[in-house]
């Protein structure tokens, strides 16, 4: 597959601080790469070097084969770019700047009036044409910076905190949007809501203090969480100390967790060695016993829950310790 | 270059979305028309010229065209559009050239009204038409001058106070180059050939000779050239301070 979006060695210094750090990446059709990271950790800076707006220190990025810095026009034009909290002229009407950014691609008349339609209808932007940019909400600029971006029909897109600031609807709207986009291009976009990467993204790449630590599909990643494979079981809170005390007792069980599940009910989870599947141990185990189960279920590991150990190891430990 | 055409639209028509051109405009007129008649001495001089209104342009346009100036580049900036702008399909050159005629097109646009003085001095007497011509386009290419210079300094802060005080303060410097000013300050410290080397690059002593009505290719590539080294300028500070 050929990578549309290509980074190599990608590295930002600011005077001593390293903001990115030898970043590499690949995004194909058809991909989308979620990227996630605490701010500050240099997600929205990669952003920028791979749109060809801030120039690496070193490595390179291309767009489409064409290097983002020997080659930056080329590059642009098969780029829709929508940067951190989406600037624009606020001046302008919606309308006004949308036809302003199709000239800029080069789309005029009728070529341009078919582009703009399109793009309206996709982010739903007909009712606020008129309007000043300056007097629509925050989830309509948004969808006018998004509404840019999308003109040209560009193969890719980097979309920098696309659903920020927008309400649960429309975060739904978005992320209905970029699937129906995602076959035939490239996305990239940033996030530091873990359920978006679940719900669109086909990898993840999570970025902590500029360094690149994990870039794989959301459920290796998820896969990564020590609750991966645990079965969690809510019963009676009499039989709660045997029932640990067994479940501990199992090969494959690497621990048990406890907390409190109402007035007289206890929650265990039991937490699975080697991430394999024990949900039929723990069952043969209830049978057994004749536990009064309310609710026996397998984790899949939560992607907040492994974000977090890789973003901050120290802070991890100190909670579990 | 399209793109420079499109650049300048957008730019040109963003001075009339808000009263900011016409506010400007009423005020340059007024102002111009006040130190014409009243500082200028206009009709007391009894002479069919218009000296009396083009030889306060270097002083009026020290604080009008860096008005218009300022905002260029430090507004795109502060607002951050800057960024949704340079990653669009242009190149720096072509968003500063387009930027700086939109400018320079609205300075022509003010200067062009001021054409109800032409008529009057041409109903009181009989002046040079040619002279007044050539002081239009002297005064028009000193504007560009003072604008080029004001592009370049809006690119290199995100303040548009700043960028304000410092285009004026720079113009000011290129203005009184010529206006004798450095003489009385170094005396014979300097050799007098310094001076005058200098003195060459002043904005003020080509306007000048462009407004006795002999346009010279020496002062009209003097003015080409400003454009161009202060555009040149602003293309580089733009590529290194965008992302700041």
């Amino acid at each position: 597959m050929l990578a549309l979006v290509a980074a190599e060695g990608l590295t930002k210094r600011f005077d001593a601080h390293v903001a990115v750090d030898r970043v590499d990446l690949e995004v194909g059709a058809g991909e989308v790469l979620g990227f996630l990271g605490p701010n500050g950790a240099g997600k929205s800076t990669t952003m920028k070097m791979i749109a060809g707006f801030l120039a690496p220190t070193e490595g390179r990025a291309a767009i489409c084969g064409h290097d983002v810095t020997d080659d930056p026009i080329r590059a642009r034009r098969n780029l829709g770019y929508l940067p951190e909290g989406a600037p624009l002229y606020g001046d302008m009407t919606a309308g006004a700047f949308l036809a302003f950014a199709a000239a800029m691609r080069g789309l005029s008349g009728r070529q341009g009036r078919t582009a703009i339609g399109l793009a309206v209808e996709r982010t739903d932007l007909a009712e606020v044409l008129a309007q000043p940019i300056d007097t629509l909400s925050k989830g309509f600029k948004r969808r006018v910076g998004l509404a840019q971006a999308l003109l040209h029909d560009p193969p890719v897109l980097i979309l920098d905190e696309p659903t920020d600031g927008l309400d649960p609807n429309q975060k739904h709207e978005m992320r209905a949007l970029i699937r129906e986009i995602r076959p035939s291009k490239a996305i990239v976009i940033s996030t530091h809501i873990l359920e978006e990467v679940d719900a669109v993204c086909t990898r993840a790449a999570v970025i902590a203090g500029g360094r690149l630590l994990a870039d794989a599909a959301p459920a290796e990643l998820a896969a990564l969480s020590p609750l991966h494979n645990a079965v969690s079981l809510t019963l009676g809170a009499r039989f709660a100390d045997a029932a640990a005390a067994s479940l501990d007792g199992l090969d494959r069980v690497a621990g048990v967790r406890r907390a409190p599940a109402g007035p007289d009910a206890v929650s265990l989870t039991a937490l699975s060695g080697d991430g394999a599947p024990i949900l039929a141990d723990v069952g043969l185990l209830v049978q057994a016993h004749g536990w009064e189960v309310e609710d026996l279920r397998t984790e899949t590991g939560a992607l907040d829950d492994v974000f977090r150990r890789m973003t901050q190891p120290d802070a991890e430990a100190a909670g579990h310790g | 270059m399209a793109s420079i055409g499109t650049v300048f639209r957008r730019e040109f028509a963003g001075y009339f979305i808000t009263p900011v051109a016409y506010v400007f405009i009423v005020i340059f007129l007024a102002l111009a028309a006040a130190l014409t008649f009243y500082v200028g001495s206009f009709f007391e001089r009894g002479r069919a010229d218009l000296l009396s209104f083009f030889q306060w342009h270097p002083w009026l346009y020290l604080f009008f065209m860096p008005a218009i100036s300022m905002r260029l580049w430090a507004e795109e900036r502060k607002t951050g559009t800057i960024e949704l702008f340079l990653t669009l399909p242009v190149s720096t050159a072509a968003a500063v050239v387009g930027k700086f005629l939109a400018a320079w097109v609205f300075a022509g646009l003010a200067l062009a009204l001021t054409f109800p003085i032409w008529l009057t001095v041409n109903y009181l007497g009989e002046p040079d038409n040619g002279v007044i011509a050539a002081s239009y386009i002297g005064s028009f290419l000193l504007a560009g001058a003072y604008l080029a210079i004001g592009s370049c300094l809006s690119a290199l802060t995100r303040n548009q106070v700043i960028a304000f005080v410092l285009t004026v303060t720079v113009c000011f410097l290129f203005n009184v180059l010529g206006a004798g000013a450095l003489q009385p300050v170094f005396g014979d410290a300097v050799p007098a050939a310094l001076l005058e080397t200098l003195a060459s690059f002043s904005l003020l002593s080509h306007f000048n000779n462009i407004v006795k009505g002999v346009i010279d290719l020496r002062d009209l590539a003097y003015y080409a050239l400003a454009i161009g080294v202060w555009l040149a300028a602003a293309a580089i500070t733009v590529d290194l301070k965008k992302a700041d």
